[in-house]
């Protein structure tokens, strides 16, 4: 068994562990709310000299994932942290840091985007550059932020692909919770020594990165980008399967919480599944076969997976943290019924999307979702959207 | 320093081949400074004519470790790059002395890359910022940039019925960068090699930050015959339009002072982008840009003579 270390953290402050334990060569990174203390903490690991990491305090996040480019281009193992504003500022730098094929780790504390200036959680930021080419691993407590860091690391530099991991904005980065912690040289040898392939400071093989690709090579690098994302996802299971060897704790694509035998399911990501799987534990003991698809992996999109997991249970809905704003459904709602669809699995699946600006998410709210599923197996039909909690 | 003929023996580490316009001052500048500079040299460019024409896939110019990201953020990735070094040779992983390069035209440096490049100096970064400037948008087609001069016909501050080109005065980002109190800033000019030259050897032998904005007449936006290139930043020089001169720790020396300063006319007359100054009715804008030319010449002195 490994060793343990239980301790009362944040979600800032397990993902900061997690960085000290990862040790990586550069941090770039600029302060936002609710993400400040991540790199705040990281900075006095570095002050204190228990870092060998080279923290670049940049005056903005376009040029925190700029110098992460650089250093990540270099050969250096780089890590940043942001949320909301921040991850927009770096959209653009998102696309080239993946373009580029560079594993860069990224924390991005779920926050609404402005207008209007909000700072606290709902998805939107992340799904705002969901189509960057860019892993996102979804968290449910501090935790398990702990430990999507620690696999973070192994999974984009395997898969020579940028990796995000996400927490709900003060729900988990400021909400104190029980966190097991590893131990430092358990860490260290997990993630291992970064491999270098090509990288810039290899002088002995001088080569030319971010080279102006036309008609005649642009396809077929985006190509190969679209390949490692498919690719991606056995890697994924793969850093799993080796981080409950070492240190027994059971990760997938989602997790599937009391499905086998439901008649009925949400979908959901982030600390909400938490919630719905306490309403699901008290419908259960109604003796309602309630069940819970909590989404960890975003991007790869696990499309048969969560077919397979939802094609027998009658009445499913999804619940989305963000909105498309297109006059259709929330984006993991869109994604989920085209998978559906894809695996001739034909459902009404409601969309509620919930919780925008951290509106809160109660017990009662999740309830009369699985009340709306209970009377969508009795015949009824729902709206397609329903925006849940909101005064209109 | 070594001399034009020991450089022009050395291995080129920007090469011929590249897509550049016959009498491209800005591969002149990516050639003099990486000749000086030498092998062990890492350079990351900014979006623009020079990353353009260098490294169309699957091809490069470039015979150094050459990386480029976006537009305005050169000075932030290379920043990166030097970081990454810092930990490297700290963590005992990396003996190799380096020299870290970033190329910027004036659009990239002087208007979407000023942040970028003013937070890099601020922190202190030991990297050489070589703006080349050719006072304008020249990659996609010769837009007015904060380094436009006034008067100059640019095709988003057109000559019309109404307007004459560009109505502002440039900004001075050599000043900006003076400013930032780092220890090596410079103004350069395509058409003296041994100025150029010994500017960045100076600069590279000098641990921080440092800027060199390198005046670089464009053939195709400035509107002149591609064989006039060095001679017509030679000329920016005699007419005092463009001194030659660095600050090091604070301290002003001009490194060349014209015999005799041209009148400012004399360069203006040789461009098509100032073609319609030469009209009677515009003479007071002539006599603008010559009193304001005459007033940063003076303003240089000045500082030059404050030790």
């Amino acid at each position: 068994m490994p060793k343990i270390n239980t301790v009362a953290r944040t979600g800032n402050e397990a993902m900061a562990e997690a960085m000290r334990q990862i040790n990586p060569d550069v941090v770039a990174a600029y302060p936002i709310t609710p993400a400040t203390e991540i790199v705040q903490i990281f900075a006095s690991y570095v002050a204190d000299g228990l870092v060998d990491t080279e923290f670049v305090p940049v005056e903005s996040e376009h040029s925190a994932m700029s110098a992460c480019i650089g250093a990540s281009a270099a050969g250096g193992r780089t890590m940043t942290g942001t949320s909301s504003q921040g991850l927009a500022l770096m959209a653009e730098m998102l696309y080239i840091a993946s373009g580029l094929r560079l594993p860069i780790v990224l924390a991005d504390v779920n926050r609404a985007l402005s207008s209007p200036i909000n700072i606290h959680c709902d998805h939107s930021d992340t799904m705002m550059i969901r189509d960057s080419g860019w892993i996102q691993i979804f968290s449910e407590n501090a935790e398990e932020a702990y430990d999507n860091m620690i696999q973070a690391v192994k999974i984009a530099e395997t898969a020579a692909l940028p990796t995000m991991v996400t927490t709900d904005g003060f729900i988990i980065s400021h909400g104190m919770e029980r966190v097991d912690i590893f131990d430092d040289k358990d860490v260290k040898d997990f993630v291992g020594p970064k491999k270098l392939g090509h990288y810039l400071l290899n002088m002995e093989k001088p080569i030319t990165l971010g080279a102006l690709d036309l008609q005649d090579y642009y396809f077929e690098h985006r190509r190969q980008l679209a390949q490692a994302m498919i690719d991606s996802k056995a890697i994924i299971l793969d850093v799993a399967k080796s981080f409950k060897e070492k240190f027994a704790r059971s990760y997938g694509l989602f997790e599937s919480y009391k499905l086998d035998d439901a008649d009925r399911a949400i979908v959901v990501m982030g600390s909400t599944a938490g919630t719905a799987k306490v309403v699901a534990d008290d419908l259960r003991a109604k003796g309602i076969k309630a069940g819970v698809l909590k989404l960890r992996v975003f991007r790869p999109f696990p499309k048969k997976e969560i077919a397979e997991a939802l094609k027998n249970i009658k009445a499913v809905a999804v619940m989305d943290r963000s909105d498309t704003i297109s006059g259709n459904e929330g984006p993991l709602a869109l994604e989920i019924k085209a998978a559906l669809f894809d695996s001739n699995i034909k459902k009404d699946i409601p969309d509620y999307i919930f919780g925008l600006g951290g509106r809160e998410i109660r017990l009662e709210d999740i309830g009369s979702v699985y009340k709306d599923l209970g009377e969508m197996i009795d015949g009824k039909s729902k709206p397609k959207v329903t925006y849940l909690g909101v005064r209109e | 320093m070594a001399n034009i003929k020991e450089l022009s023996k050395q291995k080129e580490l920007f090469t011929g081949g590249h897509r550049a316009c016959a009498g491209c001052g800005a591969a002149i500048v990516a050639r003099q400074v990486l000749a000086v500079a030498g092998p062990n040299t890492v350079v990351v460019s900014a979006t623009g004519c020079l990353e353009v024409v260098s490294t169309i896939f699957p091809y490069t110019a470039w015979n150094v470790p050459f990386l480029h990201s976006a537009f305005e953020n050169a000075a932030a990735t290379i920043s990166g790059v030097e970081a990454l070094y810092k930990s490297w040779v700290r963590q005992g992983k990396y003996d190799k002395k380096l020299n870290f390069i970033a190329f910027g035209g004036d659009g990239g440096t002087y208007d979407i890359g000023l942040q970028s490049l003013s937070g890099a100096m601020e922190r202190g970064h030991n990297i050489l910022y070589v703006c080349y400037n050719n006072e304008a948008y020249m990659n996609t087609g010769v837009q007015r940039s904060g380094a436009t001069p006034k008067g100059a016909d640019t095709t988003t501050a057109p000559v019309g019925k109404v307007k004459k080109g560009k109505e502002q005065y440039r900004k001075n980002l050599t000043e900006i960068m003076v400013a930032h109190g780092i220890p090596y800033v410079a103004q350069a000019v395509v058409g003296n090699w041994r100025d150029l030259a010994s500017k960045v050897e100076k600069a590279l032998s000098i641990e921080g930050p440092k800027f060199i904005n390198v005046f670089q007449p464009c053939r195709l936006g400035w509107s002149y015959k591609p064989e006039l290139t060095c001679e017509l930043g030679r000329l920016a020089v005699e007419t005092c339009t463009w001194p030659l001169y660095e600050v090091v720790d604070g301290i002003y020396k001009i490194t060349y002072k014209p015999k005799e300063k041209k009148a400012v006319s004399e360069w203006l007359n040789m461009q098509g982008r100032f073609r319609h100054l030469a009209k009677p009715e515009n003479k007071p804008i002539v006599d603008d840009i010559q009193a304001q030319t005459d007033k940063f010449w003076e303003n240089l002195l000045k500082k030059e003579s404050v030790v």
